[in-house]
């Protein structure tokens, strides 16, 4: 081609900084997409939302402060990964309580089946069964 | 006029969907053996007339027929053909269509697979998959018809959505619906046995190839979807716990668990009453999916335009079907036996774990779902739940459920003592222990997420080569190919299924934990270093494709200077809806993919490129693959195919006891 | 214990359809903003000249205390703000508040076209918002929008899309005819 191969500029200024912002971008929705990240979407208020994020951590903002700044204008809306807070109870320990039923319900069966454990011997017309269906096995 | 016969199928369709419901069901009750007769004939009917409109539907597409309303807004003239047939789904009254024609499919196949079952069984099984038809069909005459027409006639179409014109589009949303309509089948075996009375092990048996069958499209089809996804959407992501994703994994997981229910009630006759309602759990939720889906009640991607009538319908229907199957559960299951039984440490009591971990865990997606639909109904607040709590509530759910699932194949039935397990497994541990901890030290970096990931792959793997070895293993040729012999397709199945599970978190585990990202801009013969690559960039050409128009990039990429591979992503334009999208370059290895994808042209003339390397990640995808290998191999399994032509001698004869004492 | 195990299903079944059914009727991409009852972000923004290329004063919300006015978003390039002009027009013909427009990622050579090809200017002022900067404040996501603002300055209504002859009776006009009177 005859032009000299150079490295390709990154394409946000701090491109380490970047790296970080990542994860924060995935647990961001975009408002306008419904259903995308900020770190997937390509609608200009995401684009936007980006750059208001990224321009607030070079000034040394945490992610933390730049979480209140967004909830305080869109709402918890805006959280994919919703905060423990008193409507979201349910929704964080429900899982847990759930299994938690769930273990005591499967403790109970699993007791009274191994109450049932202990031989009891056939009766007259079992061991017939069995005989019949052992025979017809062999066939 | 094709449009009107396609119409006309559809309510002769109705018609026979209510004759294949009412005479078989009714005459079960009452004992009208003549009545039975009529199922096979109506379900066979009823799928022709089925067929009939979906092909009738399929020529309007394929003819460009715009006087048809749907066809005018799912496709356009310049629509290469294969999409116009595929956007016979792509829309909300054709996806309809879909459901019902697969869901005939499926009873079609039951008339002529069911030789072995007691003919009331049989006319049961046929009428409850009529009453389904039944609801779907009438939901289509009623609010919505695909064959409305549109006077006057549109001179092009709508176009249909750019994101689906993609090869995943022609198989993706057929195999689905083949998985989760496919759970019709067990839900109906499971309404009839309740009906009839008869929770046998037989019926555990019946029930067992549809049901292993309906899982096996289920796992290709959201498979496909997180493959599409993939490579569609741009940036490399394969699952994103979307409500319609969700949708189609709640089915899938209780759908694992009825399998695996369904195995130890054919072979202990445990677990009766747990494995009906997990039938009637997995196919409700496949309904529940499509109300998700059709209604509007979530924003997704994949949401159709919404209208309140249409939800209301598909909600009545499901009350019914769903609120009917459970109250009959709630009425007839008390009458059931018990099975045989176990103690703490056996394989039923590792499998009953596994279950209630699986269904928790399809609760939980459940919940985290419906969530902000339960905040906002009740006025407090509007929240999103995404991947991030997903992820934080299924991890920890899952990882005992794959450590059980590692020890169920090696422990006894009924009872196996716990020292001796535990001297079968110190093994296995250590090997997973040691692994977990050292080699993300050596790949570069330790996280307790990595590790834990890497346990469980590599507990199954070990404990999937130790069944082997005990299965295969012992002294003399002979004796191998005896033991070989001697070892059931079934087994071969779940041995591969498991092995896919391992295959999947390590292809998981990897990817999350190794991937590596850039994103630049590039000029001619710039060039980006990630991951090891060197990532050239030759240039931009223009690309005019059949309804769009693109620009392709050019991106060599070489390591250590020899040249592996040459992507092209690509950003089309589709000209009919102005609408842009991604197409990304990717070159697969088995150790991983290098991903790039085009962004836009920047001031200065340059492109901004996105740059990723996926290690491992198509392990995610061949894990999904022998998990349905698996499945195909159980399927095989003689024993079926006997059963098929030597009729269950005695239904009188209850068998649980017998072999409970076997 | 046992007929509760089976009982359960069918009792959260249908706890589940009552949340669906009520669930139906809601529009699930509509959001409450949680500005509502705080002070409306302040911002000093250039206004949209009467030619392009004019030069033009600087509009900021404090000019507006002591009134009642209604705050609407938006754009040429929006198309249900061009349904929803007709409505302003007719609001601003009864002088009941002024309506402050937010000309929201814009610019003027655009804007003006615009509002002759739309009927005319309904507003007392239009801010111009070109970064969509004062957008984030308000937390805008979907133009239009438009905000009630009382005297002191506070947000008291916020509307999503596009206003309707409808919502404009039925909501705002007595909501502002409120506070006008606090």
């Amino acid at each position: 081609m005859g032009l000299a191969a150079q490295e390709a500029k990154p394409l946000v200024p701090d491109p380490a900084l970047e790296a970080q912002l990542q994860t924060l971008y995935q647990q961001l929705r975009c408002l306008v997409c419904q259903n995308q990240s900020l770190a997937e979407s390509n609608a200009p208020l995401a684009e936007d939302l980006r750059n208001e994020i990224r321009e607030m951590a070079a000034t040394g903002k945490t992610q933390t402060q730049i979480v209140e700044y967004l909830v305080a204008r869109y709402g918890d809306f805006v959280l994919y990964n919703p905060p423990v807070k008193a409507n979201t109870l349910l929704l964080w320990i429900g899982p847990f309580v759930l299994l938690l039923i769930a273990v005591l319900v499967g403790g109970w069966v699993l007791r009274s089946s191994k109450k049932n454990l202990q031989d009891t011997p056939l009766d007259k017309a079992e061991s017939e069964q069995l005989l019949q269906l052992l025979n017809k096995e062999m066939k | 006029m094709i449009p009107e016969i396609g119409h006309f199928a559809l309510i002769l369709a109705l018609l026979m969907a209510v004759v294949q419901t009412i005479f078989p069901l009714w005459g079960a009750a009452t004992g009208r053996l003549a009545w039975l007769a009529l199922a096979k004939p109506a379900a066979r009917a009823q799928f022709l007339w089925v067929a009939l409109a979906f092909a009738c539907l399929a020529y309007a597409f394929a003819n460009k027929d715009y006087s048809v309303l749907y066809v005018a807004s799912n496709s356009n003239s310049h629509l290469p053909l294969a999409y116009r047939v595929a956007a016979l789904w792509g829309g909300h009254e054709g996806s309809l269509l879909l459901w019902a024609f697969i869901l005939s499919l499926w009873t079609v196949a039951v008339t002529f697979f069911s030789h072995h079952l007691p003919e009331v069984t049989r006319a049961r099984i046929i009428g409850v998959m009529g009453f389904i038809s039944i609801g779907f069909l009438l939901f289509m005459l009623s609010v919505s018809n695909p064959f409305e027409r549109l006077l006057p006639a549109a001179l092009d179409g709508r176009d249909l959505n750019p994101l689906l014109q993609d090869p995943g589009m022609v198989f993706h949303p057929p195999m689905l619906y083949m998985g989760y309509v496919g759970f019709s089948v067990a839900f109906a075996f499971a309404i009839a046995a309740l009906l009839g009375g008869e929770l046998d092990a037989a019926w555990a048996r019946w029930s067992r190839p549809w049901t292993t069958l309906a899982w096996v499209f289920l796992t290709i089809g959201i498979m496909g979807g997180s493959n599409w996804a993939y490579y569609e959407l741009g940036w490399g992501g394969w699952w994103f716990w979307d409500a319609v994703e969700n949708a189609s994994f709640m089915p899938w997981l209780v759908g694992t668990a009825l399998i695996h229910s369904l195995a130890v009630t054919e072979k202990r006759g445990s677990f009766k009453a747990w494995t009906v309602l997990l039938a009637i759990a997995a196919f409700s939720l496949s309904l529940l999916g499509t109300f998700l889906v059709r209604s509007g009640v979530l924003t997704s991607v994949h949401a159709f335009a919404s209208d309140p009538q249409r939800g209301l319908f598909i909600l009545a229907f499901l009350v019914i079907v769903i609120g009917g199957s459970l109250s009959l559960f709630a009425w007839r299951a008390n009458h059931v036996g018990k099975g045989g039984a176990f103690d703490l440490v056996s394989r039923e009591s590792f499998l009953l774990g596994n279950n209630v971990l699986l269904v928790v865990a399809a609760a939980s997606v459940l919940l985290g779902t419906l969530y902000p639909l339960f905040l906002d109904t009740l006025g407090l607040g509007k929240i999103s739940v995404g991947p991030p709590y997903f992820d934080s509530v299924f991890a920890p759910l899952m990882a005992p459920a794959i450590f059980l699932m590692g020890i169920g194949p090696i422990a006894r039935w009924k009872e196996s003592p716990l020292p001796e397990l535990a001297a079968r497994l110190r093994w296995a541990f250590g090997v997973s222990l040691v692994t977990a901890l050292a080699l993300p030290l050596w790949l570069g970096h330790w996280t307790p997420m990595i590790g834990l990931g890497l346990f469980l792959a590599f507990w199954v793997f070990s404990l999937s080569l130790q069944t082997l070895w005990q299965r295969l293993g012992g002294s003399g040729y002979q004796n191998l190919a005896d033991r070989f012999s001697s070892t059931t397709l079934a087994w071969w199945g779940m041995w591969l299924a498991h092995l896919g599970v391992a295959v999947f978190i390590l292809g998981v585990t990897i990817v999350k934990g190794f991937e590596s990202e850039t994103a630049v801009r590039m000029q001619v013969a710039d060039i980006a270093h990630l991951a090891g690559f060197s990532f050239q960039f030759d240039g931009i050409k223009s690309v005019q494709g059949p309804n769009y128009i693109a620009a392709q990039a050019s991106i060599r990429v070489t390591r250590q200077d020899t040249e592996i591979a040459l992507l092209t992503p690509s950003k089309r334009i589709y000209t009919v809806q102005n609408m842009p999208m991604t197409e990304a370059g990717i070159a697969a290895t088995l150790l991983g993919d290098v991903y790039a994808s085009l962004g836009e042209k920047l001031a200065d003339g340059s492109w901004s490129v996105r740059l990723y390397h996926k290690p491992l990640v198509d392990w995610i995808w061949a894990g999904c693959t022998l998990m349905a290998l698996g499945g195909v191999l159980a399927l095989s399994d003689r024993r079926y195919r006997l059963y098929k032509r030597k009729a269950v001698p005695n239904q009188a004869l209850n068998l649980a006891p017998v072999q409970a004492a076997l | 214990m046992k007929r509760l195990l089976i009982l359960g299903p069918l009792l959260l079944f249908i706890l589940l359809a009552v949340f669906l059914a009520r669930g139906l009727y809601q529009d699930p991409s509509e959001l409450p903003s949680p500005l509502l009852g705080k002070t409306a972000p302040q911002f000093g923004l250039t206004e949209l000249p009467s030619q392009p290329g004019e030069t033009a004063a600087t509009f900021s919300p404090q000019a507006m205390l002591g009134q009642v006015w209604l705050f609407n978003v938006w754009a040429s390039w929006c198309a249900a703000c061009r349904e929803e002009h007709s409505i302003l027009l007719q609001l601003a013909d009864t002088h009941v508040l002024p309506i402050i427009g937010l000309d929201y990622k814009d610019t003027a050579a655009d804007a003006l076209p615009w509002l002759v090809h739309a009927g005319g200017n309904p507003y007392a002022h239009v801010a111009q918002d070109i970064t969509g900067r004062v957008g984030i404040d308000y937390g805008v996501y979907g133009v239009p929008e438009s905000y009630v603002i009382d005297k002191k300055g506070v947000i008291r209504y916020k509307q999503i899309g596009a206003l309707t002859a409808k919502n404009l009776q039925d909501t705002i006009l007595p909501l502002v005819k409120r506070l006008q009177s606090e």
